[in-house]
């Protein structure tokens, strides 16, 4: 071999080779081993082809480490097609040296085979290739195709062995792929070949959904995250998803957000929610979680936040022109880019996915508050635990971010019960649970907040009435007679108020009766008055007559003395 | 190359790779071969990949030795060092004419097709 043989790592340790695929290189605790060989065993359509070729890809772009894909079965058209859908332009990327993309064609039926020979015109090949762009990546896609296309196994074992050896003397790291076999990993059992690293990639079927996953079977020298780690392959490429890549160190705030409406935030203790904080929304059918869910990003989106609207029942057209109805322009805030929707049907894809979907979505347009209506959908896809550990995923990765996050929840049958069908309430922040009250032939909406960690929050029931111009919490009646809503409410109130009435009323007449009397008493005192002085005056007027008479009587005798007295004087 | 002048019905190319005996072999059977069996005007091509190694790809070339029949088309390919080759086979594979007897005894030129 003319090619100079450039050494492998130093046994000391163990150099990692990022692939560049998302959360692959987590898991692996930081890569591939460098200058060693690893398989990817997977079924068809496993997703094989797109490890080595992101592998591959990613090395040349973003680590710059040119790279050799060896392609058995596709050839480079169709890759280059296949590719471009993902935003891999591999022709730019041959053309500038980067990569190379070999297409080794075996085809059965244009060979014969006669005598002895070995593969060395292949390592001839790859080493040219290697030298060429001086690659430290290689990606063989599929090397068993060499058992189907050729007759002597022997020699193709032993030179396949001789390969393996020969890629760890260049110290080029190495992606193998292999089609898994019935009953070993592969079909013709290359991991018996490779023993360093070996990944198994899966597509299984759940609920009648496919969901796709990895697992790191052996990796010698490291330890590596175990598991089955479920995987997305979307327009990004492979995205996997490992919880261990999930922080949990994050730091929460102390600030809080609006809840758009104020009455709900009086009874947040004043505030709100917490920023970066899970509201869960629980209520039976139609008690208006939709609704709560729309104040919520349009207070957000008022704000100046980015609010990311995941809805997995209605579309968008059908969100914004219902909330239409209740006074919230939704369109306002899509047009200014601040609101974006995030429609899935729950039945679309695995429970997996949905989770990858909906963080790609994050990821992509950053919003400060995600609303997801309703998380109860994806039950549908998938068990109570597998929903749970799903939502636990969620909440973590998007708490990591801050971001505040409001879910809703349909709860079924005996709401006293006050048990949400996904068991998640231990996640949650401020729960609201909304409920519809039944009384004189009219249903009520009622809204309690459950709990709410980290604020004295209100304990009340409030009634919850949605009008055209958005959702209204009314104190529901109290009184001695129990609490009410709705229209008893209000002919609770009418009582009261005509009771009231009444009581004023009597009050009124009481007065109006005093002073009646009041009037009486004068009227009948001023006669008395009128009376007293008549008959105070006739007696007077008596009094002086007879006293006059007196008078007259006692000057008569006077007079007569006098003339008697007179007369005797005489005789 | 030509075993005579004129264009040639036939070429054949092996690939080798050094001017090792195992290489030397292959050559040696596939000259023998052709001087023994063709009547007809061929070409044989020697390409030594340690020399050429850009050419591998060109013909598809995985293993060595390899004899790649470019003409008359469709293109075949033999793999091994023709060590192990009966007459007929090697008519069957390349379905090239040969002098001899065939099946049947008859002695004269006859194709073999299948």
């Amino acid at each position: 071999m003319q090619a100079k043989k450039s050494r492998s790592p130093t046994a000391s340790k163990l150099v990692k080779v990022p692939t560049g695929i998302k959360g692959f290189d987590d898991i692996m605790m930081g890569g591939l081993p460098g200058g060693r060989s690893t398989l990817v065993a997977g079924g068809a359509g496993s997703g094989k082809t797109m490890f080595g070729m992101e592998f591959i890809v990613h090395g040349a772009t973003e680590f710059n480490e040119p790279g050799i894909y060896v392609s058995f079965e596709e050839n480079i058209d169709d890759l280059k097609k296949n590719f471009a859908s993902m935003n891999f332009d591999l022709t730019r990327l041959i053309d500038e040296k980067k990569i190379i993309i070999d297409h080794v064609f075996i085809e059965r039926n244009m060979i014969e085979e006669t005598g002895e020979y070995d593969l060395e015109a292949l390592f001839i090949r790859l080493g040219y290739e290697i030298d060429s762009i001086g690659a430290k990546r290689v990606a063989l896609d599929t090397i068993e195709v060499l058992f189907s296309g050729l007759t002597n196994h022997a020699v193709i074992r032993a030179e396949i062995l001789r390969l393996f050896r020969w890629l760890k003397d260049r110290g080029v790291t190495t992606i193998v792929t292999g089609e898994r076999g019935q009953f070993t990993l592969t079909r013709y059992g290359l991991e018996e070949y490779i023993a360093d690293c070996v990944i198994l990639l899966d597509n299984r079927i759940d609920n009648e959904l496919s969901t796709r996953r990895l697992r790191i079977i052996k990796y010698r020298g490291s330890s590596h995250g175990t598991g089955e780690y479920p995987f997305l392959i979307g327009k990004a490429g492979i995205t996997i998803f490992p919880i261990t890549s999930i922080r949990t160190d994050y730091k929460m705030s102390m600030q809080t957000v609006s809840t758009g409406m104020p009455i709900m935030d009086e009874m947040l203790d004043g505030k709100g929610y917490f920023k970066g904080s899970t509201v869960l929304v629980s209520g039976t059918a139609g008690t208006g979680k939709t609704s709560l869910g729309a104040h919520f990003v349009d207070a957000a989106c008022r704000r100046g936040e980015k609010c990311l609207y995941i809805s997995l029942e209605e579309n968008q057209g059908q969100v914004v022109r219902n909330m239409r109805s209740i006074g919230i322009n939704l369109q306002q805030w899509i047009d200014k880019g601040r609101l974006k929707f995030h429609v899935a049907r729950p039945a679309m894809h695995g429970i997996e996915m949905h989770l990858l979907m909906m963080e790609d979505e994050a990821n992509r347009f950053k919003p400060q508050n995600i609303l997801i209506d309703p998380i109860t959908d994806f039950t549908m896809v998938g068990g109570g635990r597998e929903v749970k550990s799903m939502l636990i995923r969620l909440i973590d990765l998007f708490k990591a971010r801050g971001i505040t996050i409001m879910m809703t929840e349909l709860i079924r049958g005996d709401i006293r019960v006050e048990k949400p069908e996904t068991y998640i309430s231990s996640l949650i922040d401020t729960w609201i649970l909304l409920r519809n009250f039944e009384y004189g032939g009219e249903r009520c909406r009622g809204l309690t907040i459950l709990k709410s960690r980290g604020m004295a929050h209100s304990n009340q029931i409030r009634e919850f009435v949605m009008s055209s111009d958005g959702i209204k919490l009314l104190s529901p009646y109290i009184g001695p007679e129990g609490v009410f809503m709705g229209s008893i409410k209000l002919s609770q109130e009418a009582k009261d108020n005509a009771r009231i009435l009444n009581i004023k009323r009597e009050i009124q007449h009481k007065h109006d009766m005093l002073e009646e009397k009041m009037l009486e008493y004068e009227a009948k005192m001023l006669a008395v008055k009128t009376q007293q002085k008549v008959e105070e005056s006739d007696l007077k007027k008596g009094l002086a007559m007879a006293e006059q008479d007196l008078q007259i009587l006692l000057g008569d005798r006077e007079q007569l003395s006098r003339e008697r007295k007179m007369k005797a004087q005489r005789p | 190359m030509a075993k005579e002048n004129g264009v040639s019905e036939y070429l054949l190319r092996i690939y080798v790779a050094g001017e090792t005996e195992k290489s030397k072999h292959a050559v040696r059977n596939l000259r023998k071969f052709c001087e023994e069996y063709m009547d007809c005007k061929y070409e044989i091509e020697i390409v030594d990949l340690m020399k050429h190694p850009q050419l591998a790809a060109g013909d598809q070339i995985f293993a060595i030795p390899t004899v790649v029949r470019k003409l008359p088309t469709p293109v075949k390919k033999l793999i091994g060092d023709l060590s192990a080759t009966k007459k007929y086979w090697w008519a069957w594979t390349l379905s090239i004419e040969l002098i001899g007897t065939d099946n049947n005894g008859r002695i004269g030129h006859s194709k073999i097709w299948w």
